[in-house]
């Protein structure tokens, strides 16, 4: 199964919003085009999606963390 | 008491611009920088520089005690906040004063009235500033909504009191429609902010977006002409120009004088901006806010006036009166000036930070970039996406157009995607030459298509 990687640089939201949870937990069936974080470049929120069906295998990089594009963002299985 | 070691809160090309100004009065500059930012040109430059923490702007930039400890830390005697971030933070500006630092700005209690919708508006009305008309607040009684929409005419917006945004806005044609959409105005704002409380305001159609900049050493101000900044997306500005074009004389006095009685009214320091809404077919203009620090589109008003308002500003908050009279600020000419930010537009203008690679720009008389540009620089993620301006002036607004056209073929900046393409269109664009443009306009002239992909690009 394909990783899921970010598609620009930035700071990788696990949330849609700080008040909310986590937009998938491991274990969750994942879809294709279905949204799993957010990735705030230059003031804008680009959605992180997957390009594949699967199961989630939970987050590889921390809440809030800066992330590069290319870095895998979270597992799929 | 002249400002001597000045502490620059702020980063990008602004940054850069104030270390410039600085520099031109002799003064010492301490560049505050997050640690995403150490690289960046104003750092190089400045005479000294200061980490106040990570990359995050809540955790760096836009951080009160961080910037206040680390300008106190340096020995600043002044702290410059530039635009955006702590610029128009009252409470910034009060721990700044309260650390015994001179802020480059008006005082925090004219930040405070200015920044809050309904104060200001009363402080234009006081100063016969016309407003937008509307409800003066609150109305919690249906017949008197009705009351107010008759008097100053249909079509007429409603507007939630809690909301924001422009979440919950609808739009009243008629008597009926609003007997029907008030009700609903007040229960969905109700549910989504637990406040049924509405506001009616007169809706402009198609405005234009003018304002005013202003001097002011807290007793006396002048006018330094005004700005076209219509052309927005999101309501952003995207091009701006000096003068406005196709305004009577008379309004552009009208306009100019409401200003400067509106900052004499608040006692203002440093500069500032009076924004309008413009109705052309009407040729009536409305308050609807001010802006209580220097402006992105600044350079345009210099390059007509020949000021230095960064400089200015400093001079003015160190303690010296306004060295002009009003007779003193003349204009030449037309001025525009484009945000060049590293953006994508053919695709919905994605954020595309990189490294920066060949970089070319023009020079000459009459251009001006203003920018935080080296090759080699990694733009970072974490700001705005604008990474410079690239300014014209000439004669009129035909060969102004003609000279941004020109300069825009001159630029080249390597390795990132910028709104260069879209600039190059609005040039070329006929609705632009002609002034047929108003804040409504670049959107659905987006939507249509009208920034076709040209084929063999490169970048």
């Amino acid at each position: 199964m394909p990783d899921i990687q970010s598609p620009v640089p930035g700071t990788f939201y696990h949330r849609p919003s700080p008040e909310d949870a986590a937009f998938k937990t491991k274990g969750d069936a994942v879809k294709t085009g279905e949204t799993i974080g957010l990735v705030e470049v230059m003031k804008s929120f680009i959605e992180v999606t997957a390009e594949a069906d699967g199961t989630f295998g939970g987050y590889t990089v921390e809440n809030e963390a800066a992330v590069s594009a290319g870095d895998v963002l979270a597992t799929l299985t | 008491m002249a400002i001597q070691r000045l502490f620059i809160a702020n980063r990008g090309e602004i940054a850069v611009r104030i270390l410039r100004a600085a520099r031109s009065l002799g003064i010492h500059t301490i560049q505050a920088h997050s640690e995403a930012d150490a690289d960046m040109l104003a750092v190089r430059m400045a005479d000294e520089a200061v980490c106040i923490g990570p990359a995050q702007a809540a955790k760096s930039y836009l951080n009160v005690d961080a910037v206040v400890q680390a300008a106190k830390d340096t020995g600043a005697d002044a702290v410059h906040p530039g635009y955006g971030f702590l610029a128009e933070n009252p409470a910034f500006a009060q721990a700044v004063e309260e650390a015994g630092m001179i802020f480059v700005g008006p005082s925090a209690d004219t930040i405070r009235s200015m920044g809050d919708k309904v104060s200001a508006r009363q402080a234009a009305q006081a100063a016969g500033v016309p407003v937008v008309p509307g409800s003066d607040g609150r109305v919690d009684d249906l017949d008197v909504a009705a009351q107010i929409a008759e008097r100053i005419g249909y079509p007429v917006m409603i507007k939630a009191a809690a909301g924001g945004g422009g979440r919950g806005i609808r739009i009243a044609q008629t008597a009926a429609d609003l007997a029907k959409l008030a009700p609903q105005a007040r229960q969905e704002a109700q549910a989504a902010f637990g406040d049924g409380g509405i506001y009616i305001e007169k809706v402009i159609p198609q405005p234009r977006h003018i304002e005013v900049q202003i001097l002011g050493d807290g007793t006396r101000a002048v006018h330094c002409f005004e700005r076209e900044c219509s052309l927005q997306r999101r309501r952003q500005k995207v091009w701006e120009e000096a003068p406005a074009f196709d305004l009577p004389e008379r309004t552009r006095a009208a306009m100019c004088k409401a200003a400067v009685d509106l900052a004499e009214a608040v006692g203002y320091r440093g500069a500032g901006t009076i924004e309008y809404l413009y109705d052309a077919a009407a040729d009536t203009f409305y308050f609807i806010e001010m802006n209580t620090r220097i402006q992105v589109e600044h350079p345009v008003t210099e390059m007509i006036t020949g000021l230095d308002l960064v400089a200015l500003m400093i001079r003015i908050c160190g303690g010296e009166a306004l060295p002009m009279a009003q007779g003193d600020v003349v204009r030449t000419g037309h001025a525009i000036e484009v945000r060049l930010n590293a953006e994508d537009p053919h695709r919905k203008f994605m954020p595309f930070p990189g490294v920066v690679g060949t970089l070319r720009l023009p020079e000459g008389d009459g251009i001006r970039v203003d920018h935080f540009l080296y090759e080699g620089y990694q733009i970072p993620p974490f700001y705005d996406s604008m990474i410079g301006k690239l300014i014209v002036h000439a004669d009129t607004r035909a060969a102004a157009i003609d000279a941004m056209a020109a300069a825009l073929e001159a630029v080249e900046i390597g390795g990132l995607k910028t709104t260069i393409a879209l600039h190059k269109a609005l040039a070329a664009s006929p609705d632009v030459r002609a002034g047929r443009i108003h804040t409504q306009w670049l959107e659905p002239w987006l939507d249509a298509g009208n920034l076709a992909e040209p084929t063999g690009e490169t970048t």
